[in-house]
């Protein structure tokens, strides 16, 4: 008799569906998630070292919106299309990770 | 000076420096739960095999007031002992001698037994145990690691290379053990990472310990740096040993051999596989149920677990083993097995070791968390290993082998030598159910009760085509065999290739998708 196993789950592979164990990488992974063009996210983990734009306010294409620095770099990050700024997530002097929400534009 | 007394002055000349950095350096060491590097040496090494070089080289550096520093052996003990008696070279750094750091003369040393190792073609063990560079000498220290790092580029391929992380190892340091060919880490010992955690937080802001970073369980668990895993120093030594009776002494010999033996596992081979092919089994066992003495020596076995590599012998010769894993993620291909799978070929390439695939996997990952992580160039790693491998190469084909994925492992298209397959294999390009699905779509779509159509169609393909047959018709696969003919069969093909001599258009050399 073949051997039993415990902790097996359904796992697809294209068209059939298998009796298996999982990783935990392959649990932990992050699901995809189309990105969307009015959120402005961080693309280096670093510090908000100056806000240059309010709550409400109508920016231009290519204006700066903050200034973000990491590994002792200032980075700019501008206005990436004519807008309005519906809401600032962060505040001068924080520290934030990677792809966190900086600002949502409209 | 008399004789007698300058051998009594060499004797305490030499017991001086072999107190490393001294009674309270050594009490630190051990309170951390580790073992000295006169020490490991002595558990790694035949007793008394080992004999040291270099004991009385001194540091040069000035400035910083180095120069009235004194270093035994400057943090490093070097030397030739043997194993089961075969010679190795051995570097085993100091911890106890100023953090284990590494100046001028501690590389120098380390580069003097690699190109000693590399000279005398006998395989190399470094242990690694070190604060990093030593600051105090500078761009000097920067100079030793990339003489270390060319050597170890030099001898891949020629000499097998280990390194034993024992303790931190940080910054440049980590790269000489990631250019050989297994490393071994002990739970909570070992720390290896590029940066650490408090440059992690200055910087980043994110906030880890050293354990959670760079510990040996990630590096065996998650990066798949880590080779080896172990408990305690004393079993990683012992998995050494074990690794070292599997390999030979360089790409020019074959490894040692030893008397054939049965393989301990009674009862049928079949008896291990279930009749429903959704259904799970470990491979190991099928890999234990072929090797002699049932002793097969797992290589990697908590990283990229749908993939199973490492050795065994048939009739007493060390052979490499790669195997799907039908009970961890289905067996499928992905970035981290098909890496991981393609490294262990071309080590047992390099080493004239033959190497058996044990087939039984549904493809390729999907994903696109495997798309955007490159499973196109790690996928192509595996494809690049087998063809480009001229040791003796062997497939037993289980149960599935579909699409790319049959391609990949060692098919007969990819060079194999040897290619058979259980009555129980399908080999096609996907699945019964995909395949009806597409060939039969509209046939399918118009019936009174799609659904039974379906079904109907999916069992007339797997009728047709969910067999070894219609390969075997093309003589893609040589043989449709019993599950109990198995080892039989391997060391028949083993025999044969014996002298097997494989033509490779010359080159300088080829250029994998790294």
């Amino acid at each position: 008799m073949a051997k039993k196993f415990k902790d097996l789950v359904d796992f697809q592979v294209l068209s059939l569906k298998y009796k298996t164990r999982l990783t935990k990488k392959f649990e932990s992974r992050k699901g995809y998630e189309p990105p969307n063009p009015n959120q402005i996210l961080s693309y280096i983990p670093g510090t908000i070292v100056e806000i240059f734009v309010k709550k409400g306010s109508k920016v231009m294409e290519g204006t700066p919106l903050l200034i973000l620095e990491a590994m002792k770099m200032r980075n700019k990050i501008i206005m990436p299309f004519d807008g309005k700024i519906a809401s600032i997530h962060v505040t001068k002097g924080v520290m934030i990770p990677k792809n966190e929400l900086m600002i949502t534009i409209e | 000076m008399s004789l007698k007394k300058s051998i009594l002055d060499l004797r305490k000349r030499k017991k001086k420096v072999q107190q490393g950095g001294g009674e309270k350096a050594i009490e630190r060491q051990v309170s951390m739960g580790k073992l000295t590097a006169r020490e490991r040496i002595q558990a790694l090494c035949d007793k008394d095999s080992f004999i040291e070089y270099d004991l009385f080289v001194e540091h040069e550096a000035r400035g910083f007031g180095m120069e009235k520093k004194e270093l035994h052996g400057d943090g490093v003990i070097i030397g030739t002992g043997s194993i089961y008696g075969s010679p190795v070279c051995v570097f085993a750094q100091d911890f106890t001698v100023a953090g284990g750091s590494l100046g001028l003369m501690h590389a120098r040393k380390i580069t003097k037994i690699m190109d000693h190792a590399l000279k005398m073609r006998v395989p190399l063990i470094g242990i690694n145990d070190s604060g990093g560079a030593r600051i105090q000498e500078g761009v000097n220290s920067l100079a030793g690691y990339g003489e270390i790092f060319y050597r170890n580029t030099l001898a891949s391929g020629v000499i097998p290379q280990i390194s034993v992380i024992l303790g931190p190892c940080a910054g440049g340091a980590v790269y000489s053990p990631a250019l050989t060919d297994f490393v071994f880490v002990v739970d909570k010992i070992s720390k290896m990472f590029i940066t650490g955690p408090s440059v992690i937080k200055t910087v980043l802001g994110e906030d880890i310990s050293m354990e959670e970073l760079g510990g040996a369980r990630v590096h065996a668990e998650t990066t798949g740096n880590a080779h080896f895993f172990a408990e305690s120093e004393k079993e990683c030594f012992d998995q050494i040993k074990k690794l070292m009776s599997f390999i030979p002494w360089n790409n020019e010999t074959k490894s040692r051999t030893f008397p054939p033996k049965p393989p301990k596992v009674k009862g049928k081979i079949e008896s291990l596989i279930p009749s429903d092919p959704k259904q799970p089994y470990d491979i190991r066992d099928v890999i234990r149920a072929v090797v002699d003495s049932s002793d097969f020596f797992e290589i990697q076995e908590l990283w990229a677990a749908n993939i199973v590599i490492g050795f065994g012998r048939l009739n007493g010769e060390t052979v490499g083993f790669v195997a799907n894993q039908p009970l961890v993620l289905a067996g499928v291909l992905d970035v981290d097995s098909s890496d991981k799978a393609a490294r262990f070929i071309r080590f047992c390439d390099a080493f004239n070791i033959p190497i058996i695939t044990l087939e039984d996997m549904p493809g390729y990952l999907p994903g696109v968390d495997q798309e955007h992580a490159g499973v196109i160039r790690h996928g192509a790693k595996i494809l690049y290993a087998y063809s480009e491998a001229t040791v003796p190469k062997i497939t037993v084909i289980l149960r599935k082998a579909y699409g790319g994925g049959y391609i990949a492992m060692n098919s007969r298209h990819l060079g194999a030598d040897f290619m058979v397959a259980w009555p129980t294999a399908e080999i096609a390009v996907m699945g019964p159910e995909g395949a009806a699905n597409i060939i039969f779509k509209r046939e399918i779509e118009s019936a009174d009760n799609p659904e039974d159509m379906r079904k109907k169609k999916v069992q007339e393909y797997k009728d047709k085509f969910a067999n070894p047959y219609v390969a075997a018709a093309k003589g893609y696969i040589d043989a449709v065999i019993e599950p109990s003919e198995t080892r039989k069969l391997i060391l028949h093909a083993i025999e044969v290739s014996a002298s097997k001599e494989a033509m490779r258009p010359k080159k300088k050399h080829g250029i994998p998708p790294f």
